[in-house]
């Protein structure tokens, strides 16, 4: 940490002015999606918890959400460093996924609610995944292997397009030897491909979910998470104790502009993460 | 049938909503059917004259495309059951099927099954009761996957584009 951003430290935090964090690495997870770390900040930003997301700037092009993917927390209440998976789909998330160590990009944050990992202490952790939505689940993981005693089974279960899409590839298979229960399904497998085919759904039965021990993270295309949340609620898992990650147009990030409304949620506030009971009607609504 | 078979019937998840009595009868035209890692189990257009209860490994359900060999379209975990082109004409598999790992099954005379199914609705009756929701199930697992949810939204513009230039 430079001294300047000790000296930063009591500086309170606009939420709409971005701090300048540099990318201090990248690595290509896919054909389309890196994960990108970002440090050395001029003046760091308050600690993000999992679950919560960021906007990040690229100069001169725009500003999108993204939620953090890992380091989030350094202790005393500072995010020195900032872990974020981004997929290539537009101007904005384009330009991130180009941006190579060196480079400066604006961050504002945190913003949103958390996934609360602590308050699933004692019971079975539950992660259901579909697509880049693996990566805000991956605070979760971490943060329960953390505290690996705090739980009991800790299941993993991810959905992807094809092998090629697949996230963290190599940390899946480090979490499998630290004991998550790792559970992966493709749409369109290939040739080569050993493992499941079919929706993510279909991972839940064979898991062995026990209801009432789980507390269930999910995360990924909204309908799929409607799916994942259905088929738990049906396993007997208690919609309060299903917890997922909803995604609307962000602008300000800070609960001012009105953009990122469902209903009477504004999500960059009382969301991205919400229980699935308050979750469900919602999503059920065309017009919302 | 024996009182092995029987009792593995009754452990599966696939027939718990049935009575004892209705897989006991069941469990008549049952027995047990194990396959090595590779096995083909059955194949695209021959007879469907059994099904399976999955209680061990795992079993990948294929289709023969040309130029490209078996396709795996899904695969079926332990727990679930195989076969459903049995219950109606013309009573031949629709896609193949082969063991993805040693897996160990239930095996039902589909024929005895469907002929005690006509002459005793009731027991007709609560056995496609265990079918339908695993078939509805399916279905919509195909729509969903239909709907690509995963793909990136530059692929999904393209083929829209591509499908409103190709329309006339
Ligand atoms: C709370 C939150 C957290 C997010 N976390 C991540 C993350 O960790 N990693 C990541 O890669 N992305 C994440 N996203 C999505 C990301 O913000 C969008 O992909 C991004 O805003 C697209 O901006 P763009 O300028 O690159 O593309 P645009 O030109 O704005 O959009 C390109 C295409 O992507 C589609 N699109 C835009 N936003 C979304 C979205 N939210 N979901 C699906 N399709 C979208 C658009 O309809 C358009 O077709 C998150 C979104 C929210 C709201
Ligand atoms: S993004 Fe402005 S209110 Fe939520």
């Amino acid at each position: 940490m430079t001294g300047s951003a000790q000296a930063a430290r009591a500086v309170p935090a606009d939420p709409a002015v971005p701090r300048f964090y540099r990318v201090v690495s990248r690595r290509e997870d896919t054909y389309d999606t890196v994960t990108v770390e970002l440090a050395e900040p001029t003046d760091p930003l308050p600690a993000f918890a999992p679950g919560q997301f960021a906007m990040l700037t690229a100069f001169g092009i725009g500003e999108v959400p993204i939620s953090l993917s890992g380091f989030g927390d350094d202790g005393d209440g500072l995010a020195l460093r900032l872990g974020h998976t981004l997929r290539s789909v537009g101007a904005v998330t384009r330009a991130l996924h180009a941006a190579g160590p060196g480079q400066l990009v604006g961050v504002r944050g945190p913003f949103g609610t958390s996934w609360d990992v602590p308050s699933a202490a004692g019971h079975d952790i539950v992660v259901v995944a579909g697509g880049i939505g693996l990566a805000p689940l991956r605070p979760v993981l971490l943060a329960a292997l953390a505290d690996r005693s705090g739980y009991g089974r800790l299941l993993l279960l991810v959905g992807a397009r094809s092998p090629a899409d697949l996230l963290y590839t190599d940390e899946l298979h480090d979490w499998r030897e630290r004991g998550v229960e790792v559970a992966v399904t493709v749409d369109r497998p290939d040739n080569g491909w050993p493992g499941h085919v079919g929706v993510v759904t279909t991972l839940l039965r064979p898991a062995r979910v026990v209801a009432e021990q789980t507390v269930a993270f999910v995360c990924g295309p909204e309908i799929m998470m409607r799916y994942a949340a259905d088929a738990l609620v049906g396993l007997g898992v208690p919609a309060k104790r299903i917890r997922v990650s909803l995604e609307r147009t962000m602008r300000c990030g800070a609960g001012w502009c009105g953009h990122c409304q469902l209903g009477p949620l504004l999500l960059c506030r009382d969301g991205p993460v919400v229980t699935y009971d308050r979750a469900v009607e919602l999503l059920r609504v065309r017009e919302l | 049938m024996t009182a092995q078979t029987q009792a593995r019937v009754a452990a599966h998840p696939f027939f718990a909503a049935l009575t004892s009595h209705q897989r006991a009868l069941l469990a008549e035209h049952a027995g047990p059917h194990s396959f090595a890692d590779g096995d083909r189990v059955f194949a695209q257009g021959a007879a469907a004259d059994r099904f399976w209860l999955i209680e061990t490994g795992s079993v990948a359900v294929d289709m023969r495309v040309p130029g490209r060999g078996d396709q795996v379209v899904e695969t079926l975990p332990a727990g679930t059951v195989l076969g459903w082109s049995w219950l109606h004409p013309p009573y031949r598999w629709h896609f193949g099927a082969r063991a993805r790992e040693r897996t160990e099954a239930v095996v039902f005379d589909a024929a005895a099954v469907r002929q005690r199914c006509a002459a005793d609705p009731v027991f007709g009756y609560a056995v496609l009761a265990c079918f339908t929701p695993v078939i509805i199930e399916r279905m919509q697992a195909t729509r969903l996957r239909l709907l690509d949810l995963y793909a990136s939204p530059n692929e999904i513009a393209r083929a829209e584009a591509g499908q409103a230039g190709g329309q006339p």
